[in-house]
């Protein structure tokens, strides 16, 4: 068992991790990326399409190339792949990993979560029927196109229209499958409205809002599933049932933040399903920061990347000793405030924050207290993260309720 | 001396382990592809106490010595078992009828330590049981395994002792002369043969009627199951019965050998041409939430990672079906449903101990040079970080994480392949590789990146499971 001493121990190679790295090297403090995979990158290398980067570096890159810049800020070797965390030891400050040369334990001064997200597994909804090969998830189905060069099938139905299903909806039907649809148990697209119109209007592929697939057929491989119509509360309409031929499912229903390695003493945000955090991106414990996708799902990696660079540069100051304020202050949940962070702040000074409203507005304001912040004469939805800078917060208590309200 | 045992579940795999302590030569023929993939997959992977069954049937004969037997054969063969004892739970005053009447069956069946617990006592075992179950029997001998490791781990060691596997092979027929058994035909080939052991599961009727002794007939009883993740680790601590009913010992909340939990099984007769129907259904999946609810009402399945199906074969005796038929050297070992995981080791002894030398006057010659122990696959959750250290020192592969699920190694996944792995859940029954909390969304492409290297196959011929579960259809470009 070998033992290393670190100032910044940085967990995970994605967007996150990396903009960490860059931010904390940056301080000169030592660090050290630990990757589980053999390479960094994360779900940045499978993503061959282009759209990422336009906020960080003012140009629409591809997965690998938003990667390679990332890798070009990087001036320091600290990237080890092949790395899996086993334990985080919060008392202690060890973090204990296991790799090719055995295992080593890490003595760290500051750690960043860096952890991502995975995919939700169509087999935890359980929907009835045969249990066949032919199911896959979006990330599946992606990896196995861009990286494998293989095909999952000849037709395709794609259950879920988050932002990977929609963009493997459109990279199926460019590879030669026959796309069926696109079925969505909301009534809203579950992904970015520039998604649906560039992967599916652009590509006419149908998209079939407020359905869900009720039963998988199929002897060994998937040979048909059953859809339907859901009510308003998400449940199948009898009599709507449609039996479509396909081969092949691919499921994009949802993304759940990694935090098995902290939940269990770290405070939670059971809305964001990751850390509660504050401006610095610091957990409730004063060493450990988190940025990314196991903090709350983002829509963009240009976000990720952002968070990233904070937690590496405040958790490298920390690891040289330096004091930050505490963040005594609450964002509470108001009316209609999903996703919300960070949930916590300490200070005066500048800082963004994002959420989600719960529902779909037409014309909106959000409010601080009673205080509005923002007025939205744009459609505001669930699926599109809204990122604001928030300036002054002289005027608040403690305590400051975020809400979001429909206005004509 | 020949022996052809059909069936590589769980009976046939420990009748082959047990008949390989002798000088004979075993075979196991088996139509899936791999061990264990029948009725020995799916089912709620409980030891049973062995007191539920009505005294003088088979199957009480069999499953409380058989549960006595797991000690020693979870030693030997090096598979998961814990005796984590049982609670049958009573919620109203009648169910303590039952309790008291099914501790004294267990009392007849020889089922020691039974005893009947009150509220408080039983809520100091199980926090998260019902507010309103008032009594329990417990049941401490009670345990939980993983069937299919089971069976691998005895046919593993069966073959390290001459016995000879044919998976992907199915019986088509057999031929019978001068009123005994002399030839098997399979699909692929045929063999003289003197005794024939018919662990065919749900299968087994058709295997007898091909030398005309069958006068039973198996139909499947489907059970549906929710498995929960380990993050849900300690919401009980014991297998958990519900007072049972005519048909089934009803819906169960238990916890599985590596922290998760299964609900289940609902128990719905199919037709018999149903044999290969394991799809569930939404009132079946509806069901086994909404009872096993009762029992612990603190679940909550949006922890849930898959569900599945099982088929247990049932008769119309509903009981198991074992012995010589009246063609010579034809033995059924039929029907075994539950309590058949508890059983087989039992039924296996019974094969060889007492059909072998009293039915068939066959004096079988111990062997010299047994060896009784099988090692299974490290895993570095049961091994340590100091002994897995060791390993990672040796080869490197154990220390490259495949599955971050289950922290499974690359080096596991090379070991099971080595061991007969062909697909991805030939893998994943073997290491638990990719039967996590993900369902393989990271493992599953490079698993079969492992097996396509190690095989020397291309990746697109991996299957998931069966000859027709094709997993790629070949190139994007070439």
């Amino acid at each position: 068992m070998r033992r290393e001493k670190v100032d910044v121990l940085i967990v995970g190679g994605g967007a996150a991790g990396l903009a960490a790295a860059i931010s904390a090297t940056k301080e000169g403090v030592k660090t050290v990326l630990l990757e589980r995979d053999r390479s960094t990158g994360g779900v940045l290398n499978q993503c061959i399409h282009n759209g990422f980067g336009l906020h960080v570096y003012k140009e629409e890159l591809t997965g690998p190339e938003f990667m390679e810049r990332m890798w070009d800020e990087l001036k320091e070797d600290v990237i080890r792949p092949n790395y899996t965390v086993l334990e985080i030891k919060p008392k202690t400050r060890e973090v204990v990993t296991l790799s090719e040369e055995g295992l080593v334990i890490f003595e760290v001064k500051a750690l960043v979560m860096a952890t991502g997200a995975r995919e939700r597994p169509l087999s935890s909804l359980q929907i009835p029927g045969s249990r066949v090969a032919g199911v896959y998830t979006a990330g599946v189905a992606q990896k196995m196109v861009n990286i494998y060069n293989r095909l999952p099938g000849r037709k395709v139905l794609i259950v879920g229209s988050g932002d990977i299903g929609l963009i493997m909806a459109r990279r199926l039907k460019i590879e030669g499958m026959d796309v069926v649809g696109v079925v969505e148990i909301m009534p809203e697209p579950g992904g970015l409205i520039r998604n649906v119109v560039q992967c599916l209007e652009d590509f006419e592929i149908p998209l079939w809002l407020s359905h869900t697939v009720v039963e998988i057929h199929g002897d060994q491989r998937l040979n048909a599933v059953t859809i339907a119509k859901v009510d308003k509360n998400k449940k199948p309409i009898p009599g709507t049932e449609r039996k479509i031929k396909v081969d092949t499912l691919v499921t994009s229903v949802g993304l759940i933040p990694q935090n098995e390695l902290i939940e269990g003493f770290v405070e939670m945000d059971p809305i964001n399903k990751g850390p509660i955090i504050d401006e610095f991106m610091r957990t409730s414990i004063k060493w450990i920061f988190a940025a990314g996708n196991n903090v709350a799902i983002h829509d963009l990696v240009d976000f990720v990347y952002e968070e990233g660079k904070i937690a590496g540069y405040y958790a490298a100051l920390i690891s040289k000793n330096e004091k930050l304020p505490d963040s005594d202050k609450r964002f509470l949940r108001g009316q209609n405030v999903g996703v919300l962070l960070p949930q916590r702040f300490s200070q005066k000074k500048s800082f963004k924050i994002y959420l989600r409203p719960l529902k779909s507005f037409k014309k909106s304001i959000l409010k601080f207290d009673d205080k509005v912040i923002r007025k939205f004469n744009w459609r505001i939805r669930p699926s599109e993260m809204i990122d604001l800078v928030v300036k002054d917060f002289n005027n608040f208590g403690p305590n400051v309720t975020v809400e979001v309200n429909e206005i004509d | 001396m020949k022996v052809f045992i059909v069936g590589a579940g769980i009976s046939g795999s420990l009748i082959a382990r047990e008949l390989s302590k002798y000088d004979i030569e075993v075979h196991i023929v088996e139509k899936a592809p791999d061990i264990g993939w029948g009725v020995t997959k799916a089912n709620s992977a409980i030891v049973h106490g062995g007191y539920d069954d009505p005294p003088g049937s088979v199957r009480a004969m069999f499953a409380a010595y058989g549960n006595k037997l797991y000690d020693e054969l979870s030693k030997e063969l090096d598979f998961s078992f814990k005796r984590v004892g049982s609670l049958v739970v009573a919620f109203k005053e009648e169910d303590m009828e039952y309790l008291k009447e099914l501790k004294k069956q267990g009392r007849e069946n020889k089922v020691e330590d039974l005893e009947i617990l009150e509220k408080t006592e039983l809520k100091k075992k199980e926090p998260n049981l019902s507010d309103k179950v008032i009594a329990a029997l417990w049941c401490p001998t009670a345990g939980i395994t993983e069937p299919w490791d089971v069976a691998m781990a005895a046919i593993e060691n069966a073959v390290e002792n001459g016995a000879m596997l044919h998976l992907g092979e199915s019986v088509k027929d057999i031929v019978v002369k001068d009123g005994k058994v002399s030839k098997i035909i399979t699909d692929k080939a045929e063999y003289k043969v003197d005794v024939i052991i018919n662990a065919a599961g749900l299968f087994a009727d058709e295997i007898a009627k091909m030398v005309k002794v069958a006068n039973f007939e198996i139909f499947p009883r489907k059970g549906e199951y929710i498995l929960l993740d380990k993050k849900l680790k300690g919401l009980v601590n014991s297998v958990v019965f519900p007072t049972p009913t005519k048909k089934s010992k009803g819906i169960l909340v238990v916890p599985t050998v590596d922290g998760g939990i299964l609900l289940g099984p609902n128990a719905v007769d199919l037709p018999k041409e149903k044999k290969y129907d394991l799809s569930t259904t939404r009132d079946g999946l509806d069901e086994v939430y909404v009872k096993s609810k009762k029992l612990v009402p603190k679940i909550d399945i949006s922890y849930t990672i898959k569900t599945f199906a099982g088929l247990r074969p049932e008769t119309k005796e509903k009981d198991f079906i074992i012995g010589p038929t009246k063609v010579w050297g034809f033995v059924n070992v039929a029907g075994i449903r539950s309590p058949g995981l508890t059983a087989a080791p039992a039924i296996a002894k019974y094969v060889v101990e007492k059909i072998f030398p009293e039915d068939l006057k066959i004096n079988l010659q111990r062997k010299k040079h047994f060896n009784p122990y099988r090692k299974k696959i490290p895993n570095i959750k049961e091994v340590g970080l100091e002994e897995w250290e060791k390993l990672v020192k040796k080869d490197p592969r154990f220390g490259r994480t495949v599955c971050f699920c289950n922290n499974v190694s690359e080096g596991e996944i090379v070991e099971a392949i080595r061991r007969g792995a062909r697909t991805l859940d030939g893998v994943k029954f073997r290491t638990r590789a990719s039967f996590g909390r993900c369902q393989g969304g990271f493992c599953s492409l490079k698993i079969m990146e492992i097996i396509s290297r190690e095989l020397n196959i291309p990746i697109e011929e991996i299957k998931l499971n069966y000859e027709k579960s094709w997993i790629m259809d070949g190139k994007v470009r070439v």
